[in-house]
C-alpha cells in the first residue's frame, strides 16, 4: 500500500524566535530534503492546517516563520521549546540555488516574502565565491514589522543590503521608501545575465517585476513565489489552482516566463 | 454476454452482493428538494431493484461515494494520530454513461496529479461499476457534444423493460450469479442517448485572456455563489481541510476533507485576509474555464461530461451550457480589444 500523504508527523520544537509582536520563527526538528521555497503545511489539530514556506534551513531542522493571523497560527504561539507541532510535507518545487550561481543576483522581498527567499540569502551569505554580486532589497510597513534583524546585521557584511519601511515612525536606523524605488539606481555588470527574485504580497510583485523589466533585467532571468491557499499541498482540493497550473506542484516557485501568465 | 432476468431473481443477486459490497444507485428521497413540492433523486444504498429510480435524471451524482461529503482522515490525540478505518464492504455503483466518463476524471486528480490519494485509492480500488442505459436524453444534458454520452468499460450494464432486468455482464465474477439467477440470455445492446435538445460549442483558440471579456460581468449580480453547481457535479474534486474536536476532551479530535466550492466565499482566501476572487463573475469564469478549458489544457480532454446538473440545479437559472456558447463571442471581443 501507498503512503498517506495525509498523516502528519510529530516535531519538535528547539528555538523559539520572537521578531515582532505577532511573527515568530519555530525551529522544528526536521530530517530529510528541503529547499528554500518549499513549505509544509503545519496542523494544530482541532484548528487545522496550514501551509508555511521554509525560511532556514539547519542541520536536522528547519525554520517556519509563522504569523499570528487566523485561528490556526493563534494556537501555534502558545507554543514552546520542547512542545511537539504536528506538520507534513516539505511541498512545492522550491528554489533550485544552482540557476543563481555564477551570477549578480538581486532579491526583492516584501514582508513576510523574506521567509521563502532567506534560504537563498543565507546561502550566497555563506559562499560568497559563488555569486558575481547579491544584493538584497527588502521592504516591511514599519520598523516594528523587520523580520530576522539579527540576520541583517550579519548579511550587511557579505552583501549589498537595503533594508527599507513605508514608514519609519521616528526611527531613524532604515531607509523610508517602496522596495521599487531602489530598482532604477541597483548597480549591475551586466544587467543582461543578472538574476532576480521576487517575493512578496501580489501588488509589490507586480510593480517590483515591472520595475526589474524597466531595468533592462529579461524576463526570463526574473523568478517570483506565489502565496495561495493551500489545503493539502498535493494536487488534490484544488485552492491553489490558476488555470492549468497547481501552485502546490508546479510552484510556488516561477520563473516569470511563466508566472507572470497566472491571472486568478 | 446478456441476461434476462426478472424483479425476483435480480433481488437474489443483489441481495449475493450485499454480502460483499454496498449496492449504491439513485434513490427517490421524498421531499429532499429545494423547493417542497419537489423530491430528490439523489445516491443511496438499495437492496431491491424497485428502488431504483430509472426514468430520471438524478440531482445529484454517485461522487459522494468515493469522494464523501465530508471525510474523516484521522483521529488525533495532543501527540499520535491514528488512520480512519476503511468501509468493511467494498461498493457497486448503478450510473449513467455520462457519470461515468465523470469517473475517468475524478481518477485524473486523486490518482495522476500529483502523488496518489490514499483515501481515494482505497476505496476506489474496491468499487465496481454498473451502466444504467439511456434510452433517451433529459433535459439540459449535452452529453453527445462531449461525446460523454457513450461507454462501454463496464462491470456490467442494466436497462429495466417491461418490468424485466436486461444485463450485459463484463465481469467475470459475477458470471455464474447471473446464470443462476436469470430466465433467458438474449443479446443486450447498451442503450445511449444519441440526441439531445441542449447544444454547445467549444471554440478553439481560447486564451487566459478570456478573462477580461465583459460576459463574465452579469454574473456578478445574477450569481449568488450559493456553490450547488459544484456540489452536483460529478467532475467537482475540490475540498477543504476541517478538525473537529471533541466536546468533553478538547485535546482529541479528527481532521476531515469536506466539498469545497470554488464559487463559495473563502475558497482563495489565505491567512491574512488576501482573497483572490472576489466577484461572482470571476468566480464564475474560473469554474467555466476549469470545465471546458484548462483542464484539457493539462490533461488532454474535457472535464465536464455534460451531465447538465449544474443547469438543473441553479436557483438563479443560470445556464452553463449558455456560458460556453458565449465563449465564442468572448473571444472576439477580447482580440477585437487588443488590437485597439
Ligand atoms: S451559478 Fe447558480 S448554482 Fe452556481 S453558485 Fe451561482 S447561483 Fe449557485
Ligand atoms: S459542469 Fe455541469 S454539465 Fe459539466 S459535468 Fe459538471 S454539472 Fe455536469
Ligand atoms: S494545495 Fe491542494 S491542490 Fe494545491
Amino acid at each position: 500500500m501507498q503512503s498517506n500523504e495525509y498523516l502528519p508527523f510529530l516535531s519538535e520544537i528547539k528555538a523559539v524566535i520572537k521578531h515582532t509582536d505577532i511573527e515568530y520563527t519555530f525551529r522544528l526538528t526536521y530530517e530529510g530534503n528541503v529547499k528554500p521555497g518549499q513549505f509544509f503545511e503545519v496542523s494544530i489539530p482541532k484548528y487545522g492546517e496550514a501551509p508555511i514556506s521554509v525560511s532556514g534551513i539547519g542541520s536536522g531542522t528547519v525554520d517556519l516563520t509563522i504569523r499570528r493571523v487566523g485561528k490556526v497560527t493563534n494556537e501555534i504561539f502558545e507554543r514552546y521549546v520542547g512542545d511537539k507541532l504536528f506538520m507534513r510535507g516539505p511541498y512545492g518545487n522550491g528554489f533550485d540555488i544552482d540557476s543563481y550561481k555564477e551570477k549578480e543576483l538581486v532579491v526583492i522581498a516584501g514582508g513576510t516574502g523574506l521567509s521563502p527567499v532567506k534560504g537563498i540569502v543565507d546561502y550566497f551569505c555563506s559562499h560568497s565565491q559563488d555569486t558575481k554580486g547579491m544584493t538584497l532589497i527588502a521592504g516591511f510597513k514599519t520598523p516594528k514589522d523587520i523580520l530576522f534583524r539579527e540576520e541583517f546585521v550579519h548579511w550587511q557584511q557579505k552583501m549589498n543590503v537595503i533594508l527599507t519601511v513605508d514608514s519609519a515612525e521616528n526611527d531613524t536606523t532604515c531607509k523610508v521608501g517602496l522596495v521599487t524605488e531602489y530598482i532604477p539606481q541597483l548597480h549591475l555588470n551586466n544587467v543582461n545575465e543578472a538574476a532576480a527574485i521576487v517575493v512578496g504580497p501580489p501588488m509589490m510583485m507586480k510593480f517590483t517585476t515591472q520595475g526589474l523589466l524597466k531595468r533592462g533585467f529579461h524576463e526570463e532571468n526574473i523568478w517570483i513565489s506565489h502565496e495561495r491557499k493551500m489545503c493539502c499541498g498535493i494536487g488534490k482540493c484544488g485552492h491553489c489552482k490558476i488555470d492549468d497550473t497547481y501552485v502546490c506542484l508546479d510552484g510556488p516557485v516561477f520563473n516569470f516566463v511563466k508566472g507572470r501568465q497566472l491571472l486568478d | 454476454m446478456g441476461y434476462c432476468l426478472d424483479q425476483a431473481g435480480f433481488n437474489q443477486i443483489l441481495n449475493e452482493w450485499s454480502k460483499e459490497y454496498f449496492v449504491y444507485a439513485p434513490k427517490l428521497f421524498k421531499d429532499g428538494g429545494s423547493f417542497s413540492d419537489t423530491d430528490r433523486i439523489r445516491y443511496g444504498e438499495i437492496h431491491t431493484v424497485e428502488e431504483i429510480v430509472f426514468d430520471r435524471k438524478s440531482d445529484y451524482s454517485y461522487k459522494e461515494i468515493l469522494l464523501p461529503l465530508s471525510q474523516t482522515l484521522f483521529f488525533f490525540t495532543d501527540d499520535m494520530v491514528k488512520e480512519a478505518d476503511l468501509p468493511k464492504k467494498g461498493a457497486v455503483i448503478l450510473l449513467r454513461s455520462c457519470d461515468l466518463h465523470a469517473v475517468k476524471r475524478l481518477d485524473e486528480i486523486y490518482l495522476q496529479n500529483g502523488c496518489e490519494d490514499y483515501y481515494y485509492k482505497r476505496l476506489r480500488d474496491r468499487v465496481k461499476f454498473i451502466l444504467i442505459g439511456c434510452q433517451h436524453s433529459f433535459e439540459n444534458c449535452f452529453c453527445v457534444d462531449m461525446g460523454t454520452n457513450r461507454i462501454d468499460n463496464y462491470d456490467a450494464y442494466i436497462e429495466m423493460k417491461n418490468g424485466e432486468i436486461y444485463v450485459d455482464n463484463h465481469n467475470d465474477v459475477w458470471k455464474p450469479l447471473f446464470t443462476t439467477y436469470s430466465r433467458r440470455t438474449p443479446e443486450v445492446i447498451p442503450a445511449y442517448a444519441t440526441e439531445n435538445k441542449t447544444h454547445i460549442h467549444i471554440p478553439d483558440g481560447i486564451t487566459p485572456d478570456i478573462a477580461h471579456s465583459k460576459i463574465w460581468d452579469e454574473y456578478d449580480s445574477r450569481c449568488i455563489n450559493c456553490g450547488r453547481c459544484n456540489f452536483v457535479c460529478p467532475t467537482c474534486t475540490c475540498f477543504t481541510m476541517q478538525d473537529i474536536f471533541y466536546v468533553d476532551n478538547g485535546k482529541v479530535g479528527e481532521r476531515r476533507r469536506v466539498w469545497a466550492s470554488c464559487m463559495v466565499d473563502g475558497f482563495t482566501d489565505v491567512a491574512g485576509g488576501g482573497c483572490y476572487r472576489k466577484k461572482n463573475g470571476q468566480r464564475m469564469r474560473f469554474k467555466v474555464l476549469h470545465k471546458v478549458y484548462d483542464y484539457k489544457k493539462r490533461n488532454g480532454y474535457h472535464m465536464c461530461v455534460g451531465c447538465g446538473r449544474c443547469d438543473d440545479i441553479c436557483p438563479e437559472y443560470i445556464s452553463f451550457s449558455n456560458s460556453i456558447n458565449k465563449l465564442d463571442a468572448a473571444i472576439k471581443e477580447v482580440s477585437i480589444n487588443a488590437v485597439k
